[in-house]
């Protein structure tokens, strides 16, 4: 006889693979814009990088004896593959694809025993160790060729820039804003100087700039992120107290000092931020359960990146804000937790009052 | 202060589909099925012994100890025998159970019933619920007339009637508002008398708008008594849940509602008191929801207790085989391991769910969403606790508050990965309940031992009295008896 199942008899309405394929779904118009963007080789490139990560996950479920059907159909390595694919130069060659899909999908999550159980977020794991192996293809950008304008390469062309490389790299690539900032400050100029060539705040919210394809639109992306919060995917926490921290912070400096602190609206629209507090920071396998550890969470990401971009050495800075507060939630989670029914204490108080008594 | 909320909870559809069916009273069968153990606390003992003659609304079996409630006979007849019989238990274990045949004529003893009730003194008021075997009957079953004695010694300034019905399915108690309401009314007035006249709040959940427009009327003309329509959420009709929602307090850890000045009972609960203090009815037959994609005529149905639910599925008809069985609603309920289980005092709602009801899922590994911590209406963090039990790290998970959970089922409903949360902790609970049991049987032994230990160390030491007692004894008589020979021998000498 079977054993009679546990209660509760019927199920809520969520389930993984909807989640991760909801999720999927509101990053589909920010992405059809990358791409349309920046032509063939974008395309070509998150083809490779999504396709390998499956295929990546694939054999390591074969290896370690799980259902591959199964995991598989979760959809988990379709998200990490393509947000992955979001955070690379859309003209990066194929290897950085397949490499990168590598690293997130086999050493960010599945050494550490598959999905649920990786401490950082593999895309962004992925994404450093790029980053920090191949500083040059990495940061290769290069201005936006729709489809059909002049310049875009045709789908022979593209294919070779995917296979083989930019032919003429000098040609086609330009800094990025953030990037451009950089330079531009350390050469000991001016910020309102610096800005007013490259930087257009709506181009920078629509998206017709250069940078990787979730670099790009802001507006798609907060938009996309919205969805998933009023589909109860992700709370409003860790987004909400990321962007506020990075505007307080941007809006603090940028009024002490104009001249070299840039405002809100350019820290808020620039680089991956729009991406990184929606898509990346809320990934719940690495970032806290309670709500109150939830904002922690964010702000300390939104604190991370401003100290970066602004003062550290790379221009750019939501992986690796991301990544140092991934570090952190075993940590948040032991002590910031939800008050219990009948107990005395809640969260951050309850935490200090404890201090208190043992010290 | 009211809340505005509770924390947490799901909302399941509701499926509440027989809220209109009026209720349908069951012929008593062939036989019932009568578990000593119907109560939380110790088993009723046989009152009765094999082939003796019962009559309808008898005691069979008493009461045993403080917490404990008498079980009276559904019907006329004599008793069969003293059994083991399969228990409302998923593992369907055998409980002693006394099976009564019913010879079909309804014989009933004279009572003597008060001329009015509501007169009664609040200590003979609880008297007599307790005489009547009345218990808790929204599932808990804690004897009524305990929480009765208890809010009488602290003096409880609050009484709260949960008419809630969370569970999805049932509709016993809407149906027993909006059908019953005089009687039902006359329960809480007595209830509101036995507390030295509270104030009275009848909770009722906003999907039941019937109920609570009857209820409305019923307690216009009572200042003291009124209605205050709840959320629908579950589980808003858990006690602790509701007490907080109501009042804004919670009950504190370790404590009674009644410490917090409140007194909480169910509407069937109020239902049959009224039936047992005004018309000397004792605690016989329930109203029980059957519904379920299986069942052919769904509804209330007021079954004599001990009826079993087979026999009660085959009254209600069946469109198909049954993928599983419940007793009690799908959120809490049990699972049955077969149907030749009887009804209990507690339950209210007897379940035949279709395949297509249940909706089986993959089970996935936890993404730690936190959906369960949102939903979970005590504050907890299943997927911690869960995580520990499954590495049976019991005393981790007691720490993060395995002992505070209510086995609501709100965070497995919410799980995306269909993880069987609740599981897991009934699992923990169990070994807690062992590890107890273990810890009670260890003190016992030990205190026997210390206690042979002290004897033994008693008797030793009289002993060793005893004999210092006997040598000082000794030497003094040689001691005498050598000075009286050297008397003698210096008189010889002289």
């Amino acid at each position: 006889m079977l054993k009679p199942p546990s209660s509760p008899h019927i199920s809520g309405f969520t389930s993984v693979p909807v989640i991760m394929i909801l999720v999927v779904l509101s990053l589909l118009p920010g992405t059809m814009l990358g791409i349309y963007q920046f032509g063939w080789p974008a395309l070509f490139l998150f083809l490779i990088t999504v396709t390998s990560a499956i295929l990546f996950e694939s054999i390591c479920l074969k290896i370690s004896g799980k259902p591959v059907r199964i995991y598989c159909m979760d959809f988990s390595a379709l998200l990490t593959g393509w947000l992955l694919a979001m955070t690379l130069p859309p003209w990066a060659p194929w290897w950085i694809g397949v490499l990168g899909s590598f690293c997130a999908i086999v050493i960010g999550k599945q050494i550490f025993g598959g999905i649920g159980q990786n401490v950082f977020n593999p895309a962004m794991l992925a994404r450093t160790i790029l980053l920090v192996s191949f500083p040059l293809e990495m940061t290769t950008w290069i201005a936006p060729r729709p489809f059909g304008s002049a310049g875009a390469p045709d789908l022979a062309a593209g294919w070779s820039i995917t296979s083989i490389g930019i032919p003429d790299l000098d040609a086609v690539s330009s800094a990025s804003a953030l990037g451009h900032l950089r330079t531009e400050l350390g050469r000991g100029q001016l910020l309102p100087d610096i800005l007013a060539p490259v930087y257009d705040p709506i181009a920078s919210a629509i998206g017709t700039i250069n940078g990787s394809l979730g670099e790009t639109s802001a507006v798609l992306f907060l938009l996309g992120g919205l969805f998933l919060i009023y589909k109860r995917i992700i709370t409003w926490h860790i987004p909400a107290s990321m962007l506020a921290t990075v505007a307080l912070m941007a809006l603090i400096f940028s009024r002490i000092d104009p001249n070299h602190y840039a405002g809100p609206l350019f820290h808020l629209l620039g680089g991956g931020l729009m991406l990184g507090a929606f898509y990346i920071a809320t990934d719940p396998v690495t970032s806290p359960v309670s709500s109150v550890g939830k904002i922690i969470f964010g702000t300390g990401c939104g604190l991370l990146l401003f100290i970066i971009r602004t003062w550290g050495n790379y221009p750019e800075g939501v992986a690796f804000s991301i990544l140092l507060m991934n570090a952190a939630t075993p940590l948040i989670d032991h002590y910031i937790k939800p008050r219990i029914y009948g107990h005395p204490g809640s969260g951050i108080g309850a935490f200090l009052r404890r201090q208190k008594q043992d010290s | 202060m009211p809340k505005l909320r509770i924390r947490g909870g799901v909302h399941p559809q509701e499926r509440k589909l027989t809220s209109e069916i009026t209720i349908t009273r069951v012929p008593t069968p062939e036989r019932l099925y009568m578990p000593l153990k119907q109560h939380i606390g110790a088993p009723a003992a046989p009152d009765k012994v094999i082939d003796e003659i019962v009559h309808k609304g008898q005691i069979i079996a008493r009461a045993q100890g403080n917490v404990s409630a008498n079980i009276h006979a559904p019907c006329s007849g004599y008793l069969e025998q003293i059994t083991d019989w399969a228990a409302p238990h998923p593992s369907g274990l055998p409980t002693r159970t006394m099976v009564l045949v019913n010879d079909g004529k309804e014989l009933r003893d004279e009572v003597s019933t008060p001329v009015n009730p509501l007169f009664l003194r609040p200590e003979v008021i609880a008297e007599r619920v307790s005489q009547s075997g009345i218990v808790g009957l929204g599932g808990a079953t804690f004897p009524s007339a305990v929480k009765l004695t208890l809010g009488q010694s602290r003096n409880t300034p609050v009484l709260i009637i949960n008419g809630c019905e969370c569970e999805p399915y049932l509709t016993c108690d809407d149906r027993l508002m909006q059908e019953r309401t005089q009687t039902v009314m006359d329960g809480i007035q007595l209830l509101a008398q036995a507390l030295y006249g509270p104030q009275t709040i009848i909770a009722i959940e906003k999907n039941k708008p019937e109920a609570i427009e009857a209820m409305e009327l019923a307690c216009r003309d009572f200042g003291n008594i009124e209605v205050m329509p709840v959320p629908t959420r579950y589980p808003m009709g858990s006690e602790k849940q509701l007490i907080e929602y109501i009042t804004g307090r919670q009950v504190p850890v370790g404590k009674l509602s009644a410490d917090i000045g409140v007194t909480l009972h169910n509407i069937a609960t109020a239902y049959a008191i009224s039936q047992a203090v005004r018309h000397g009815k004792p605690l016989t037959h329930r109203i029980v929801t059957v519904a379920g994609g299986a069942v052919k005529r769904p509804g209330n149905y007021e079954v004599p207790i001990g009826m079993l639910i087979s026999d009660l599925l085959a009254f209600c008809g069946l469109k198909e085989e049954p993928q599983r069985i419940l007793m009690g609603g799908p959120m809490m309920g049990q699972a049955l391991p077969h149907a030749d289980i009887p009804i209990t005092k507690g339950c209210n709602g007897v379940l035949a769910m279709s395949r297509a009801e249940i909706g089986a899922r993959d089970e996935h590994p936890c993404i730690r969403c936190a959906s369960c911590v949102d939903a979970c209406p005590m504050g907890l963090s299943p997927l911690t606790m869960a995580a520990l039990l499954k590495k049976d790290k019991l005393d981790n998970a007691v720490n993060i508050g395995l002992k505070d959970c209510i086995l609501c089922g709100s965070c497995s409903f919410a799980c995306p990965s269909a993880i069987p949360l609740v599981h897991y902790f009934n699992y923990g609970k169990g070994e807690l309940l062992v590890r107890a049991q273990q810890q009670q049987k260890d003190d016992e032994i030990k205190r026997l031992i210390q206690g042979r230990q002290l004897r033994m160390a008693r008797l030793e030491k009289e002993k060793e009295e005893m004999v210092a007692k006997r040598m000082q004894a000794i030497a003094k008589r040689k001691a005498a008896e050598k000075a009286a020979a050297e008397q003698n021998s210096e008189k010889e000498v002289a």
